[in-house]
């Protein structure tokens, strides 16, 4: 609990499993057809552990949730919650699961 | 007796070797996103002929036909170039020609395969029969920096055509002399050209542009007229809705005088007019168009839809500029196919790994066949048109 506190990013309330499945499947397929299907890059960049790792995880939230104005990168607020894009980054940045 | 098992052996095993002795006009393939594979299918008894694997990465893969019906080219984002033959079911030939590439055509002769790569950023030629390289041609700009390559089309004349992201810029190279392409070079042509479509009729090369407004048109009748600015109210001007995937050009649809095109964060088609690429209307639609998809009868366009309306599939009659159905035809509809004379549509529901088939007359569901999360829907029939 104490913490958590430290890790502004930390995942509050994970996704259930189910929710994990789709937005693995979100990933690997709708963030895929810019940033390919094995993220590694296309019209977006590469989301690979080696080209994120090292970027704080608070800021990737931010880019996922309210975009990049300017590029091709729309906010996904809509369609995810803070938690869920937390999750995302998690995974991102270890090596990111494949989808089922 | 013992020449009669001989005899038979012999029969079995050459016939077994033996393509099967059939037309390839009502074949097709469906790619298989994840699995990196393709499924051939038969238009005429809604089936699958079979599976081809081992085709690497196939997320945004496109595919086109040798001019005799028969080998799918397979354009891979992983780099790799695959020629299958759609008869025995077999990759002929696959090299891993580049580090990222976005698709691909082939010429107006059959004889030569462009490849259009981002990473590094140009377009390689390869020799349609063994996949030989020919020739390469880097994009690199007029300011000297590389650029991604997008929109690559074959055009009349032996020319392929494409844009470069970065620079804003539209090629022609003319490979007359595979091995020598001549390159003419149209700069400043608007920022970030995102992909790109030729008019049926070879004519018209259009390039949307994501960092400002309007579509980039170069006149292949007349190319010493240069690239001029059309469509300047299709864009993202203002505040406009999140784009969750962009619309693809090539499916911009071409009926009779009328073209269709999906508006970029409006939930809207764009009606204009094909002679002088003015606009004449619009029309709300579900979502944000992908793609819009012209019946071979010409007279419906078919819609699908960005998240999170990827659900849904529109009809759009051209003639009362309405939409005549609103379909739900499954999970992540991602790509749509008439067969040749438009008595059937083909549709690749992603999530519920299927691919759905549909009466375009009455809108019912005609069949399905189960696919690893099918994406695009390629049929032989495109063998034959220039631009795809």
């Amino acid at each position: 609990m104490l913490g958590l506190g430290a890790l502004p990013c930390a995942v509050q309330a994970m996704p259930d499993a189910a929710r994990r499945d789709a937005l693995v499947r979100l990933v690997r397929n709708d963030c895929g057809s810019c940033h390919g299907l094995r993220l590694t890059g296309g019209l977006g960049p590469p989301l690979t552990p080696a080209a994120l790792g090292d970027r704080p995880a608070a800021a990737l939230v931010q880019t996922i949730q309210q975009g990049r104005p300017g590029t091709a990168m729309p906010p996904w607020r809509e369609l995810l919650s803070d938690d869920e894009a937390a999750w995302i980054v998690e995974q991102l940045q270890a090596g990111f699961p494949d989808a089922r | 007796m013992r020449a009669d098992v001989l005899l038979l052996v012999f029969l079995l095993l050459t016939g077994c070797a033996a393509p099967p002795l059939r037309g390839t006009g009502d074949l097709g393939v469906v790619v298989e996103r994840a699995t990196g594979s393709l499924q051939v299918v038969d238009t005429t008894h809604g089936t699958s002929l079979g599976r081809i694997e081992g085709l690497g990465d196939l997320s945004h893969a496109s595919v086109s036909f040798s001019r005799d019906g028969r080998h799918a080219y397979v354009f891979g984002r992983d780099g790799g170039l695959s020629r299958v033959d759609l008869l025995t079911r077999r990759v002929t030939h696959r090299v891993i020609q580049g580090g990222n590439s976005i698709g691909g055509a082939i010429s107006q002769d059959g004889r030569l395969i462009a490849v259009a790569n981002y990473t590094p950023g140009g377009v390689r030629i390869f020799a349609a029969e063994d996949l030989r390289l020919l020739a390469d041609i880097p994009a690199v700009g007029a300011d000297g920096r590389p650029s991604k390559v997008v929109g690559l089309v074959d055009a009349p004349g032996q020319r392929f055509v494409f844009s470069l992201f970065e620079a804003g810029e539209i090629w022609v190279a003319d490979l007359a002399d595979a091995q020598r392409p001549v390159l003419h070079k149209y700069l400043n042509v608007g920022r970030e050209p995102y992909d790109g479509m030729i008019s049926a009729d070879g004519r018209f090369y259009a390039a949307g542009l994501f960092g400002e407004d309007g579509v980039a048109l170069l006149d292949l009748w007349h190319p010493e007229a240069g690239v001029r600015r059309v469509l300047a109210g299709v864009g993202r001007k203002g505040e406009k809705l999140p784009v969750f995937k962009m619309p693809h050009l090539e499916g911009w649809a071409n009926t009779g005088n009328l073209l269709v095109l999906p508006e970029v964060g409006r939930h809207e088609v764009v009606l204009a007019d094909a002679r002088n690429w003015q606009e004449i209307a619009r029309v709300p639609v579900a979502g944000q168009v992908v793609f819009a998809v012209a019946s071979p009868t010409g007279r419906h366009v078919w819609l699908n839809f960005a998240l999170p309306h990827n659900d849904t599939v529109q009809v759009l009659d051209v003639e009362t500029r309405r939409i005549v159905a609103t379909l739900k035809p499954g999970r992540a509809v991602l790509h749509m196919e008439f067969t040749p004379r438009g008595e059937a549509v083909w549709l690749s529901c992603r999530d519920d790994d299927a691919v759905r088939i549909y009466d375009p007359i009455t809108f019912r569901r005609l069949g399905e066949l189960p696919a690893a999360s099918p994406s695009g829907i390629f049929f032989t029939a495109r063998a034959n048109r220039i631009g795809l």
